[in-house]
């Protein structure tokens, strides 16, 4: 390209950066144009219920549009909640399954990657990768099928496989203290193995090198797993465990909806099925509002401790 | 890498991937081995990994239950409708933002970021879908989860990498914004807008909470939401069962048409798996690195 055109794709590239806001407006206004859609949606079915968390320092008339609310009750709803025993329970359940998936849940993808990346026959490698990765892409409400017809006590093919060598049965699903293990399985089952992408795509940046200098030092495989590979997939391990423990308050909807049944309720009503209960179908709407706000300040609050105890220990955290 | 060694090590790590790869695959050999298995068959508990006299009466049946085939319908309907807006809204906010020249970018981008980290709640969520009249409508499931903010950054991450020369040779010959848009980058993205498509859909597909949410009239229940009722419905009976120890025939009976339903909500997604795996890990890793 030479100077003339240079100067002339300016007038819409590389914007000088002295030329007024006005022109660059007028220049850019297909842009602006496009953009104004999607900032519209952002706005309104994003910022709109940020706006509409203030139901739950009100008191909602249902008559009434949510900006045209204008009964303010201070803190009210939030002692409401506080006193309620329904909710004490269902934080501590979703305190349990989050921290059993946490024990549990968040070695299992770090293991299985060290072992795929093992694995030297690239074509089960393959495949394997392949077959791992499918129960990320099945619905919940699949899952929730598939677990009656392999736990079942009388129906399900393990207790079945079980019975035939003589064991159980065993109560997986109706069981509340098998139920909180079953739960746990079924979403290690579901998301181990497409948490090993991350950890794989860790493992293949690593440099041969430091392989072939612990090799010469007398390192076999384990001891070249242990100081070579580990300590370079630990900056993933810490964001996406800082990322974890800020979510052990975050329960999503279909999981727990999928797996409870009437004789686990007391372990598997958990913050979600609280807001969907108390929200919708009895119509508490400042009470779940109430609840969601309460679930968003204590995210916050464990995510920045669970970096601030981080980047005590390593010097620096994901922020 | 170095190293052949260890092989009892090596034998041992592989046998342990195979444990797990069966283990992610033996819930679907069973439950398509439970969809082609006559009712006797299953009602002697006969059916593991194989089919047992093997019918496709339950798949008849299945589709032959109006409020199922009708359920099919109305999904496959809303993943069409969505996955086209949800495209189009993607391409217009990640188009725009992949220029750096763009007055107020770093803005636009910061107010976009933020709402993946913060939301209002599932009730004010709830209340500004009633308030906007799409409560039982299908709309509802649409417009609320229109952009995902993860895409919109992989679409615009892909936008930056196409040289900006081409679009200072459009420039230069004439075109328009708009013409340029369309012209060169949209044919350039087409693995990527494939990629997004797919994206949407299975996520369209899957979800059923919104439905749970803002949709109680039986007609314009997605496929997922049918199917959550059925499993519901044979998981308490299985409950029912265990308590009165007995078999009943009737339950066995919907284990078949539960299965082939499954299988029916599934095979899509087993169809288009092949490309969703491929792009999903490229569209993780963007993630990843951006976010």
């Amino acid at each position: 390209m030479n100077e003339t055109t240079r100067a002339a794709t300016a007038g819409r590239r590389a914007a000088p950066v002295r030329a007024r806001l006005s022109v660059r407006l007028r220049r850019d206004w297909f842009l602006y144009a496009l953009l104004a859609l999607p900032i519209g949606y952002f706005l309104l079915f994003h910022y709109g219920p940020m706006y509409g968390v203030v139901v739950a320092f009100q008191d909602y008339n249902i008559f009434k549009g949510i900006l045209e609310q204008d009964t303010w009750v201070g803190l009210e709803h939030f002692r409401t909640v506080f006193g309620m025993s329904y909710f004490r329970q269902v934080v501590r359940n979703t305190f349990v399954l989050n921290g059993l998936e946490l024990v549990l849940g968040f070695p299992a993808p770090i293991i299985l990657a060290l072992m795929i990346n093992e694995l030297t026959s690239r074509r089960f490698k393959r495949a394997a990768q392949t077959t791992l990765y499918l129960p990320h892409f099945i619905s919940w409400t699949i899952v929730g099928g598939l677990a009656v017809q392999m736990l079942a006590t009388n129906t399900g093919l393990v207790n079945t496989a079980l019975a035939a060598i003589g064991l159980g049965p065993i109560p997986f699903l109706t069981d509340k203290w098998a139920w909180l293990f079953s739960y746990t399985g079924i979403a290690i089952w579901k998301s181990a193995g497409w948490g090993t992408i991350l950890y794989l795509a860790a493992m293949s940046n690593i440099n041969v090198d430091l392989y072939d200098a612990a090799a010469i030092d007398g390192a076999g495989r384990w001891r070249q797993t242990w100081h070579v590979t580990l300590p370079e997939i630990t900056p993933t391990i810490v964001i996406l465990l800082i990322l974890t423990v800020g979510r052990l308050i975050q329960i999503g909807l279909e999981q727990p909806y999928m797996l409870k049944n009437v004789l686990v309720a007391e372990f598997a009503d958990v913050i979600s099925i609280f807001v969907y209960n108390i929200g919708l179908r009895t119509a508490q709407f400042e009470i779940a509002t109430a609840v969601g706000l309460f679930q968003s300040v204590v995210g916050m609050i464990l995510l920045v401790a669970a970096n601030t105890v981080i980047r005590r220990m390593r010097g620096r955290g994901i922020w | 890498m170095v190293g052949r060694r260890l092989t009892a090590g090596r034998v041992a790590i592989t046998a342990l991937v195979a444990l797990a790869v069966l283990a992610a695959a033996l819930p679907f050999v069973h439950v398509i081995a439970l969809s082609l298995s006559s009712n006797s068959a299953i009602l002697r508990g006969a059916v593991g990994l194989l089919p047992v006299e093997p019918t496709l009466k339950f798949y008849g049946e299945a589709l032959g239950d109006i409020t199922i085939l009708r359920s099919l319908l109305v999904t496959i309907r809303v993943t069409v409708i969505y996955t086209v807006l949800a495209l189009g809204m993607t391409i217009a906010g990640a188009y725009p933002l992949s220029k750096r020249r763009l007055a107020g970018r770093g803005f636009f981008l910061m107010l976009i970021l933020i709402t993946m980290y913060f939301s209002g709640g599932l009730i004010p969520q709830y209340l500004l879908v009633r308030s906007l009249g799409l409560l039982n409508t299908t709309w509802s499931l649409i417009f609320p989860i229109l952009i995902s903010a993860f895409n919109l950054i992989i679409m615009k991450t892909f936008f930056e990498s196409v040289p900006a020369e081409m679009e200072d040779s459009a420039y230069i010959d004439g075109a328009s914004e708009a013409t340029t848009l369309l012209r060169i980058y949209l044919p350039l993205s087409k693995p990527v807008l494939a990629t997004l498509a797919l994206f949407y859909a299975v996520a369209r597909w899957n979800t059923f909470q919104d439905a749970l949410f803002y949709i109680n009239e039986p007609k314009i229940y997605p496929l997922q939401m049918k199917l959550s009722f059925l499993v519901l419905n044979a998981s308490a009976r299985a409950i029912m069962e265990q308590e009165r120890s007995q078999g009943i025939a009737e339950f066995v009976a919907e284990e078949g048409i539960k299965a082939a339903t499954i299988m029916v909500a599934t095979v899509p997604i087993l169809l288009v798996y092949p490309w969703l795996q491929r792009y999903f890990i490229r569209g993780v890793m963007i993630g990843a690195i951006k976010g």
